[in-house]
């Protein structure tokens, strides 16, 4: 199948339209939650929290019986959560840093996982097979019940951001200022956390545990190259996720049903890699831009002050002077002068250079300015 | 007459992973003082002071703000944490980080409206910071960061300030201004805890001081207590320094 033939699809086939909203809205939920995690600079914690739940989905499986998606997640849940607890337990505790602690947990968890994983496919039992699909995700898996319980998730996610709105802010920004200021930090804390949890879990039958922590880093890293408020971080993380899922369930799906996770991933991905070289203020091609207009516009100031120096010696600011005295100064060329005249700042008549009222009074902020800031 | 304390300290101990950091510091706390905390590093200035806020929590003693516990009394008692304690490349401006000032008062859930911003602008204002209220926090110098901080604290319009070090990283002009701003708000009969690492103007900024490594050494007003006895007992080392008379 072309991802043409896909996309034409999408308005008839109703198990394409069930899939495409599921991974829309898993992706604009893991980019609301994964701009929080970034922030509180528990990018790593998504990555353990996803690995771990993979015991959890292995034993719901071995007590159940069932492999309806929803009781799996509650195992995942469960077992998630016991992590996310052991994790902050080892912190408190121990004398143990946090990136032992997530490392500890993640390889302990998902050994564990793989070890139970291994030993369902043994089972004398042929309605093991699929589990396995929760390691890299299939999206083409989803049903209808899936997606309602992601769009409830999504709805109680927004719910609890907006209505959270400011102290959620205050505690990514300062923490103790937020204890300081009488909010229950604990409280918050546990909430945010809850529900990246959540919204991990419900990601893995699509993306699966080895990659899903990428689902909530990926598009939160991206939109923050483009932005410097955190409204619309959140909002394009948003987006950008949204559209990672859809066009990656797109792509898999349309070849061979490629694992879902990896695609997704790519997808987000490349999101990044354009951030981080077009974005205007942040990223590195107008970076580096910049970088080379300013050094040449420093070289004009460096010249226009010279000139101001002059200048300011006369009554009359438009007096001129013989381009042969600017000549034992370093940095002015034919060149910078005809760059100074076409911006207005100078007049240039053969040998003979004047400032402009312009140029005089640019020269002389130019100056103020440096002066403010030393 | 019986003398109001803004803050008493009773046997007040903290520890992390089992070392003491401060050993049963007592300590009462005059209302309307400008008081610094002096002492070397790690003699647990940001401790005693994130003790008094309750952010830490001590494994002894009480702190009573006003003669009442730190949870009952928050809307009295701003604070300036160190500088380096954020991340300054969050994304927000310098006006919404001062607008944080008013979320104590405000309480759970509302948002800040009009009235809220119209404090944040008069505190910038009052910092010199108006012109930069747009400005991405990351953009701003060391010295304009701490100005903001302390329009934050100013926003919450309290009786006590509690600072961290708000004087570090920054040029003399902004210590000037910012000490100014200090003096302004004792006339104005708040008290202000200051920890403070230039012992050559302690007596000059402060009226109260109080020494502190680990125990507290010693605390009073500068012109009693301010000499070269206790900056020895408290650093350890042969001090002298000039008083200016």
């Amino acid at each position: 199948m072309e991802i043409t033939e896909y996309f034409n699809l999408l308005f008839t086939d109703y198990t394409l339209q069930t899939i495409t909203l599921g991974t829309a809205v898993l992706g604009a939920l893991c980019g609301m939650l994964g701009s929080f995690a970034v922030l509180r600079k528990q990018s790593l914690l998504g990555d353990a929290i996803s690995h771990a739940a993979l015991p959890g989905i292995a034993l719901a499986f071995l007590i159940t019986g069932s492999k309806d998606s929803n009781t799996l997640l509650i195992g995942a849940l469960i077992s998630g959560l016991i992590g996310t607890f052991w994790i902050r337990g080892i912190v408190k505790k121990t004398h143990l840093k946090s990136d032992t602690a997530l490392g500890l947990i993640l390889s302990l968890f998902f050994g564990f996982g793989m070890l139970l994983l291994t030993f369902i496919q043994k089972m004398p039992n042929a309605n093991q097979a699929g589990l396995d699909k929760y390691l890299f995700g299939q999206a083409a898996t989803l049903v209808s019940s899936d997606v309602w319980t992601m769009c409830i998730i999504a709805g109680l996610s927004l719910l609890i951001l907006l209505v959270f709105w400011k102290e959620f802010k205050l505690l990514l920004f300062d923490a103790d200022y937020t204890k300081s200021l009488g909010f229950n930090v604990k409280f918050l804390d546990v909430l945010i956390t809850f529900f990246i949890v959540i919204s991990i879990v419900v990601g893995l039958q699509t993306v699966g545990v080895v990659l899903m922590s990428a689902m909530l880093l990926a598009p939160a890293a991206a939109a923050r190259q483009w932005t410097n408020s955190l409204s619309v971080m959140v909002l394009l993380a948003a987006i950008f996720g949204a559209f990672s899922g859809v066009l990656g369930t797109a792509i898999s799906a349309s070849s061979n049903n490629l694992s879902t996770g990896p695609v997704i991933v790519l997808i987000a991905a490349v999101f990044v890699l354009f951030s981080f070289i077009f974005s205007p203020k942040r990223g590195l091609l107008f970076r580096e831009i910049r970088y080379q207009s300013n050094r040449k516009d420093l070289e004009l100031h460096k010249t226009l002050a010279f000139m101001y120096h002059i200048v300011k010696t006369h009554d009359n600011i438009n007096h001129p002077h013989a381009i042969k005295i600017l000549n034992n100064f370093h940095g002015f060329t034919r060149k910078s002068l005809q760059k100074l005249e076409s911006r207005e700042l100078i007049t240039v008549t053969k040998t003979m250079w004047s400032l402009t009222e312009k140029g005089f009074s640019t020269a002389a902020n130019l100056y103020n300015q440096q002066e403010e800031n030393e | 007459m019986e003398t109001k304390y803004a803050i008493t300290v009773d046997d007040l101990t903290v520890a992390y992973n089992y070392k003491p950091v401060l050993w049963d510091i007592d300590l009462a706390i005059p209302e309307g003082v400008l008081m610094a905390i002096v002492g070397p590093n790690g003699a647990g200035k940001s401790t005693l002071i994130k003790s008094i806020l309750g952010i830490i929590k001590p494994i002894a003693g009480s702190v009573k703000i006003f003669g009442k516990p730190y949870k009952k009394q928050f809307k009295e008692v701003a604070y300036v944490p160190q500088k380096g304690s954020v991340d300054w490349d969050f994304p927000t401006t310098a006006l919404d980080v001062v607008m944080m000032g008013t979320y104590g008062s405000l309480g759970w859930i509302k948002r800040p409206g009009q009235k809220e911003k119209k404090a944040a602008l008069e505190a910038l204002e009052k910092v010199g910071m108006l012109s930069f209220k747009s400005r991405q926090i990351s953009q701003l110098s060391g010295g304009q960061q701490q100005r903001i901080f302390l329009a934050r604290a100013l926003v919450q319009n309290a009786s006590i300030y509690l600072m961290d070090e708000p004087f570090q990283g920054v040029d003399a002009t902004t210590e000037k201004a910012i000490i100014n701003i200090l003096k302004e708000l004792r006339k104005a009969g708040k008290t202000l805890i200051v920890v403070h690492h230039d012992l050559q103007t302690v007596p000059e900024y402060f009226d109260w001081v109080t020494f502190l490594n680990v125990k507290k050494i010693a605390t009073g007003p500068v012109k009693d207590i301010f000499n070269d006895g206790n900056l020895t007992k408290t650093y350890g080392i042969n001090y002298k320094v000039s008083v200016q008379e």
